[in-house]
């Protein structure tokens, strides 16, 4: 449904993008992953036609957005990163306007705009004044005015940020109620953002492709390791001693007052560990599982371009 | 054409649902009134004098007494006026980030310019519709001509649509409206004065000057003259001013 190839994006002399290609299934929700400044926003930008690309292509639906940008434009709901909302208007009228300019017929908008204060939850506001309205409501009006006219192809420049831990939930589901009907790019700093609402991730950090793929297929490609942070009330230096030498513990960590197991994936040596720590009473407090092998790739490619 | 309308349509609604219209018509109402009462308080005091004298009183003229001076007058508060109903068309879109919005819907940036430049073209002539009051006025109690009237009229017009395609093109450059504003204002008024540096000039540059200037053109239409030239002048500059405000948003994009 969406294919970007080798798409590179100049500002001058500073590359935002560089080479990145990827492609995204129909219906399926694909999480743009990346730190701050990874040139999310920038690829977000060219997919919508609002920035050209220096180099490279995209494709949404059949369609070219360099060459057939208004075709794009006609499939495409989106939500910039920067809620595009007129303070001055109802959150009726605004999703009136923005029906008429993505070409609905009158007929048609009344009901279209229903549907979308529906699907969104804004009955309660929806004769307000935008200017009016908290920021959480603010945001689903801005995914209302994505979905107002039943794109195929809907792409969200960080849809959950500034929104409380509640709401975050909320509109977690509602990107996730898209699912099938809709394509949906959604980007975001937050990898647990991608785990629990994207069926894919395209993970880019200064511009370049670090990683992408569905998420069994990424897990599936870096675990080979499994592992468990163990707390103990007493003696952790020597608690971390005897985890060391169980059968299949790979490698111990000890940080501070964790420590952290790994071992090959197959061979659970949980409870052994747990058996360990009650025989020698060390007091066992905690065993915790880790293993988000793509959150330690993504840790890497943030902090390596923290210094940035 | 439709794309125009949904443009124009939401453009008005700014405008009429904020204070913006209100406060710029009225203060432009009161102004226009103002200079109108004490135009028609001179006219009346010197045609009363000029009544005294055979040859003086056939020279007693209400369009060129009242109206043509009326005229000037207007034309200098829209000067004023405009680029405080233009200084947002784009400006506050880039500031508030609907542009993204706008420039990712399927209409094009043409029309969403000219969509702008018939919203704020209908409040000019709204504005231009009332001070007509004062004309049917005038016309009751008088017996001004029509034709020189209707011109005057015409001539405001285009030189507020003038007006507004350099309000745009100076919104687009910037996301502050005051910096818009100023430059509008700024820029106008420079075409206003270049007439005054015409006086100084000789031949060639006497010509161009004059051309160039804004209200120069003006003079005839509020004289009655219609005059081919004036006409194609007031279309021009408000071409250029769309085209250059076409100009700058395409190559922010392209940058």
């Amino acid at each position: 449904m969406i294919a970007v190839e080798h798409l590179t994006k100049k500002y001058g002399d500073l590359t935002a993008v560089r080479d990145l290609s990827f492609k995204v299934e129909k219906g399926k929700i694909w999480g743009l992953l990346g730190p701050n400044a990874a040139g999310k926003t920038t690829t977000m930008r060219i997919l919508t036609g609002y920035l050209p690309a220096t180099d490279g292509t995209a494709t949404v639906g059949d369609f070219d957005v360099f060459a057939q940008g208004n075709e794009v434009k006609k499939i495409l709901g989106y939500l910039p990163e920067v809620l595009p909302l007129y303070p001055d208007m109802t959150v009726t009228e605004y999703l009136k306007f923005i029906a008429a300019l993505k070409k609905i017929p009158a007929a048609k908008s009344r009901e279209s705009v229903t549907k979308a204060i529906k699907i969104t939850g804004l009955d309660s506001v929806k004769g307000r004044l935008i200017k009016n309205i908290s920021r959480g409501y603010k945001q689903r009006v801005g995914i209302a005015q994505a979905l107002v006219h039943d794109p195929q192809v809907i792409i969200l420049d960080e849809p959950t940020i500034g929104l409380d831990p509640a709401q975050i939930i909320e509109i977690r589901s509602l990107i996730k109620s898209l699912r099938d009907s809709h394509t949906v790019i959604l980007s975001t700093h937050i990898l647990a953002e991608v785990t629990q609402t994207c069926d894919g991730v395209v993970i880019i950090n200064e511009g370049r492709l670090m990683a992408s793929g569905s998420l069994e297929e990424l897990t599936a490609s870096v675990r080979h390791k499994d592992g468990a942070v163990v707390k103990v009330r007493r003696n952790t230096a020597e608690a971390a001693a005897a985890i060391a030498r169980i059968t299949g513990v790979d490698t111990v960590q000890r940080q501070d007052a964790e420590i952290k197991v790994e071992w090959t994936t197959g061979q659970d040596p949980r409870d052994e560990i747990a058996r360990l720590c009650i025989d020698r009473n060390f007091g066992l407090l905690e065993l915790r599982p880790t293993a988000m092998s793509l959150e330690d790739i993504y840790l890497k490619i943030v902090s390596g371009g923290a210094d940035q | 054409m439709k794309n125009l309308w949904i443009i124009a349509k939401k453009e008005l609604r700014t405008y009429f649902t904020s204070p913006i219209a209100y406060v710029v018509m009225t203060v432009f109402l009161v102004l226009v009134g103002f200079f109108f009462y004490s135009l028609m308080y001179w006219f009346n005091a010197q045609s009363m004098q000029m009544a005294q004298n055979q040859y003086y009183a056939s020279q007693i003229n209400i369009n060129q007494m009242l109206f043509s001076p009326l005229f000037h007058n207007i034309s200098i508060i829209l000067l004023l006026m405009l680029p405080l109903l233009t200084m947002r068309l784009f400006a506050e879109e880039k500031k508030i980030g609907t542009e993204e919005l706008l420039y990712t819907s399927p209409i094009s940036v043409g029309e969403i310019i000219i969509g702008k430049f018939i919203a704020s073209l209908l409040v000019l002539a709204a504005m231009l519709a009332l001070t007509g009051l004062l004309a049917v006025f005038t016309f009751l109690y008088g017996n001004p001509e029509l034709a020189p009237v209707l011109m005057g009229y015409l001539g405001l017009f285009l030189l507020g649509a003038a007006f507004i395609a350099i309000g745009l093109f100076f919104s687009s450059l910037t996301d502050n409206q005051i910096v818009a504003a100023v430059l509008t204002f700024g820029s106008l008024l420079l075409f206003w004065i270049i007439s005054w540096a015409s006086n100084a000039a000789t031949g060639f540059w006497k010509d161009a000057l004059n051309y160039v200037s804004i209200f120069q053109h003006f003079d005839n239409l509020t004289q009655g003259i219609l005059d081919t030239t004036d006409i194609v002048y007031y279309l021009s500059f408000a071409l250029f001013g769309l085209f250059l405000t076409h100009t700058v948003i395409q190559s922010r994009r392209w940058r």
